[in-house]
């Protein structure tokens, strides 16, 4: 538990009288995510910028540095009856608060639970010019100023360092339970997305190796009787499946093989592609190996309402992110150097042109 | 920043009228009356000149000559913002997305629908009633505010603990922006690759782009609601309450409160059968199969009761349930109706300062002699206090400011916002530099900036020039020091 955000700025002074360039590591668990790192940055560790700030349980809100293993916080919350709702995916002990916002990272609840995007309230950043800004807050709602925290999802750390995030957090399910049958990719979307269309407490709903998983949770009778009228079998452990699904280290990500992440509509028919799929989400996220050319995926992914990604292995020098429009790579541009107008954060991670 | 523009009215009103029905094109001041203010009334301003476009190509096609010309362009929904965020700009134009009415397309089974930025909020969930879906965000306003009115504002309503602000509903928004390019932010998909910049368009109250269609989430209709009325004869306990429930793993699809003035004010007006004894009355309500609310409405009851309720009531039926509703959905009406005028407040607190906040605004009430009403999206923090004033008496109004400023003050020094989901606009421009510093207001104007360069947008709002900031904080600290010394020798 430490404060280093006076270092922290110290470091960004300096890099900036310097003209050096600063790679932003929280647990350095993601590396591979986005494009390779600049090899000729320093690094600006946030991996000690730690500790549980505020919480109480009854606000439903808890704040920490962006420094803090998810670990950590995830411990906190479950001795009150708490969790993370959008189920953040973590890598051993190290994956910290800070980088799964930066990364934008949700686990198999996301459709229905939000993601960590949807949680969070307010942040506190660093910006380029080392100025340490507080933005949004820790209650429910604010609508004061734009949207600059929410706006770091995804952003991959190229807008500042966040050293705060305040979330919101949500109590835990009574119960859950995982209905699982055969079935075959055709029919797996349109059996999903009707599931997802009733009123039923349904919290998970996931495709691989032609079987179909399905969350139920929530309060016990409602998820004894919905499991009654339903179809599938009841997965023994089947909590099991939705934390190997969560972490990634069900066997479909093990490998060396590039791993594509497609986020399209989520009734979108799949793509014809040859190779293993993952459908998550509810249709909405679906992963696929193969060693494959961005520019073919992207057309396939546009096709389904969305967007593609080049997640792990695969060339990462090239972009690994789905192309921007010119009039969006213009406001990016111009967005990041607001924030940052030397150019001074995790320069080309996320795009070659950022 | 924006330039006096260099055109005049009537040069301008014939450019559009090259390419808008000339009809659409208003300007005379009969006509653009009705556009000189929002649902803060007590802000008004008249525009140049009123256009009314209907595709977004005409819509590109004005921000185009606007940009050119340096002319303010305000957008305008249905005008029932509470910030003055849709007031005009003397020298500028009111864009009224009035005519970009019509619901495109809702897939029942993707559970999504594509709007134009003119629908009204209640017409989504009513449209999409024939498929067992609705749309969640459901503002006391929604028989007339407009979606894109919604997304400028990230509006919330009573059910937002559980489902969600604005913010959390949209998929996708196309956008002109200031230099009339047509992007869509967003996609069908949850997410998007790179900076969540749906996020920072959202709640930016017209100051970043023109939104001219919506892609919304659409949620399946609980199979059952129920909604259990608990009275309490003190704020705190009411808020404990609130606590309570939370704590007990219950998340209530809305969960508000409404104090001894405002539960008289909604029941002579309403007749919902409220405790008019009480001091605070909660309305818990609790969505879902119909096992999960069975199972919950006990626990509620149980644990109101448990926590010192002095009347609990549950529906028994949807006309009971709506009725109940009712009278909250209409206490700012029903306060309309015990006085002139009212002022309606938005500030957002942590829920364990409830109790502090309320007697801290009883007082305040006294010092200012004006009556406040509260209600209270008690489930996410968020305060609507409602001064009540008489904008014919002179000095009122002016009186009613001051106090209601002071009542943000207050929730920001517990550690809450200015506005939770009204906005700031032009009304609560001055709270902002007691939110924000001067280092990260800046960062607000640089973000509209890479929207903006020539700063047309709604120019005025939202986010106060910093020359006025340092003014506004001497004057407040002087204040303050002037009532610790008052308090020191009172
Ligand atoms: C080999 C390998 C395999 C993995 N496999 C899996 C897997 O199977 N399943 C799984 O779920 N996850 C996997 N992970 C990813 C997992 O590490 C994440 O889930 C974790 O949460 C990452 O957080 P981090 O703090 O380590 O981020 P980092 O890796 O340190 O950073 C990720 C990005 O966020 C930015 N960033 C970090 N902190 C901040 C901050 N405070 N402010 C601004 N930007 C910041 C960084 O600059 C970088 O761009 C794997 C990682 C590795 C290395
Ligand atoms: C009785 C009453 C009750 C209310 N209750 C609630 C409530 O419960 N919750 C809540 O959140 N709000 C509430 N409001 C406030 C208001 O209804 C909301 O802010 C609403 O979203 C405004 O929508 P509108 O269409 O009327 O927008 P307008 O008032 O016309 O405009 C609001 C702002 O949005 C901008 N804007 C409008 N359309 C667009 C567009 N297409 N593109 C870009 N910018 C645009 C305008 O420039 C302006 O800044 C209430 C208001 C009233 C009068």
């Amino acid at each position: 538990m430490a404060d280093i955000a006076d270092k922290l700025k110290e470091q960004i002074l300096q890099a900036r009288q310097s003209g050096r360039k600063l790679n932003i590591e929280g647990g350095g668990t993601k590396t591979f995510m986005g494009r390779a790192a600049d090899t000729d940055a320093d690094t600006l560790k946030m991996a000690e910028h730690t500790g549980i700030v505020e919480y109480h349980p009854v606000e439903l809100v808890l704040t920490a540095r962006a420094g803090t293993p998810l670990a950590e916080i995830e411990a906190t919350l479950a001795e009150e009856g708490q969790c993370l709702h959008f189920e953040p995916p973590r890598f051993g002990d190290a994956s910290t608060l800070g980088g799964t916002l930066a990364c934008n990272l949700s686990g198999p609840a996301r459709p229905w639970s939000g993601s960590v995007r949807d949680q969070v309230l307010g942040i506190r950043l660093l910006n380029g010019k080392g100025e340490h800004l507080r933005f949004g807050g820790q209650v429910m709602k604010n609508v004061a100023g734009y949207d600059t925290s929410r706006l770091q999802a995804g952003a991959m750390g190229t807008l500042g360092a966040i050293t705060e995030i305040s979330l919101k957090v949500m109590p835990k399910p009574a119960m859950s339970l995982t209905l699982v049958q055969d079935m075959a990719l055709e029919d797996v979307i349109q059996y999903m997305n009707s599931r997802a269309k009733e009123s039923k407490p349904i919290t998970g709903a996931a495709w691989v190796d032609g079987k179909v998983y399905l969350r139920l949770a929530g309060a016990k009778s409602a998820v004894e009787a919905t499991a009654e009228k339903w179809s599938g079998e009841v997965m023994e452990q089947g909590d099991d499946f939705w934390r190997q699904l969560q972490h990634m280290q069900h066997e479909f990500f093990a490998g060396e093989q590039p791993l594509w992440r497609f986020s399209v509509g989520s009734t979108a028919t799949n793509p014809d592609l040859d190779g293993p799929w993952l459908i998550d989400w509810a249709g909405s996220q679906r992963w696929y190996r193969s060693e494959a050319d961005i520019a073919q995926l992207e057309t396939l992914a546009q096709r389904a309402g969305g967007q593609v990604s080049l997640f792990r292995g695969g060339d990462r020098t090239d972009e690994v992110m789905h192309h921007q429009p010119r009039a969006l790579k213009e406001i990016q541009r111009r967005l990041k150097a607001s924030f940052d107008p030397d150019g001074i954060f995790n320069p080309g991670r996320l795009y070659s042109w950022l | 920043m924006t330039t006096t523009p260099k055109i005049s009215r009537a040069e301008l009103a014939e450019q559009f009228r090259a390419f808008i029905d000339p009809d659409f094109v208003i300007t005379d001041d009969e006509t653009m009356k009705p556009y000189e203010c929002d649902g803060m009334s007590m802000y008004c301003e008249m525009p140049m000149l009123v256009v009314l476009p209907e595709t977004a190509e005409q819509v590109q096609r004005v921000m185009r000559i606007c940009n050119e010309h340096h002319v303010p362009v305000v957008a305008r929904g249905a005008g029932t913002g509470l910030s003055a965020g849709a007031m005009p700009h003397k020298e500028g134009v009111v864009l009224s997305l009035a005519k970009f009415n019509r619901i495109l397309d809702i897939d029942p089974l993707a559970r999504t629908a594509r709007l134009q930025p003119g629908v009204r909020n209640l017409a989504i969930s009513e449209e999409a009633a024939e498929f067992g879906l609705y749309y969640g965000p459901d503002p006391s306003s929604q028989i007339a505010c407009t979606i894109g009115g919604n997304v400028a504002e990230n509006s919330g309503g009573v059910h937002c603990l559980k489902y969600g602000l604005t913010v959390h509903n949209i998929l996708s928004v196309e956008m002109i922006t200031a230099e009339g390019e047509r992007v869509t932010i967003g996609s069908d998909a949850l997410d998007v690759c790179g900076m969540d910049l749906l996020a920072l368009m959202t709640g930016s109250e017209g100051l970043l782009g023109i939104v001219t269609e919506v892609k919304v989430k659409l949620l399946p209709k609980p199979e059952v609601a129920q909604v259990v009325m608990a009275g309490f004869d003190s704020v705190q306990k009411a808020g404990d309450a609130v606590g309570g429930i939370i704590s007990h793993g219950i998340i209530p699809g809305g969960l508000e409160m409404m104090d001894g003035h405002a539960i008289i004010a909604a029941d002579d007006f309403a007749q919902a059968g409220y405790p008019r004894e009480a001091k605070a009355l909660l309305l818990c309500e609790v969505d879902g199969t119909e096992e999960e609310v069975h199972e919950h409405i006990a626990q509620a009851e149980a644990l109101f009761r448990e926590l010192g309720a002095t009347s609990v009531k549950t529906s028994q039926s949807e006309e009971e349930r709506a009725l109940l509703w009712k009278g909250r959905k209409s206490a700012f009406p029903a306060v309309g109706r015990i006085s002139p005028d009212y002022y309606c407040m938005d500030g957002t607190i942590p829920r364990r300062y409830l109790a502090h906040v309320l007697l801290e605004m009883e007082k305040m009430s006294e010092e200012f002699g004006l009556r406040v009403a509260n209600v209270f999206h008690a489930g996410d923090g968020n305060l609507h206090p409602l001064i009540l004033f008489d904008a014919n008496v002179p000095g009122e109004f002016e009186r009613t400011e001051a106090f209601g400023g002071r009542i943000l003050n207050l929730c920001v020094e517990v550690g809450g916002c200015i506005t939770g989901e009204h906005g700031v606009g032009v009304e609560k421009i001055r709270q902002m530099a007691v939110q924000f510093n001067d280092e990260e207001l800046q960062q607000f104007h640089d973000v509209k900036a890479a929207f903006d360069p020539s700063g047309i947008l709604n120019p005025g709002k939202g986010v106060p020039a910093l020359r006025f900031c340092q003014e506004y904080r001497s004057l407040e600290h002087k204040q303050h020091e002037h009532e610790t010394v008052e308090a020191a020798h009172g």
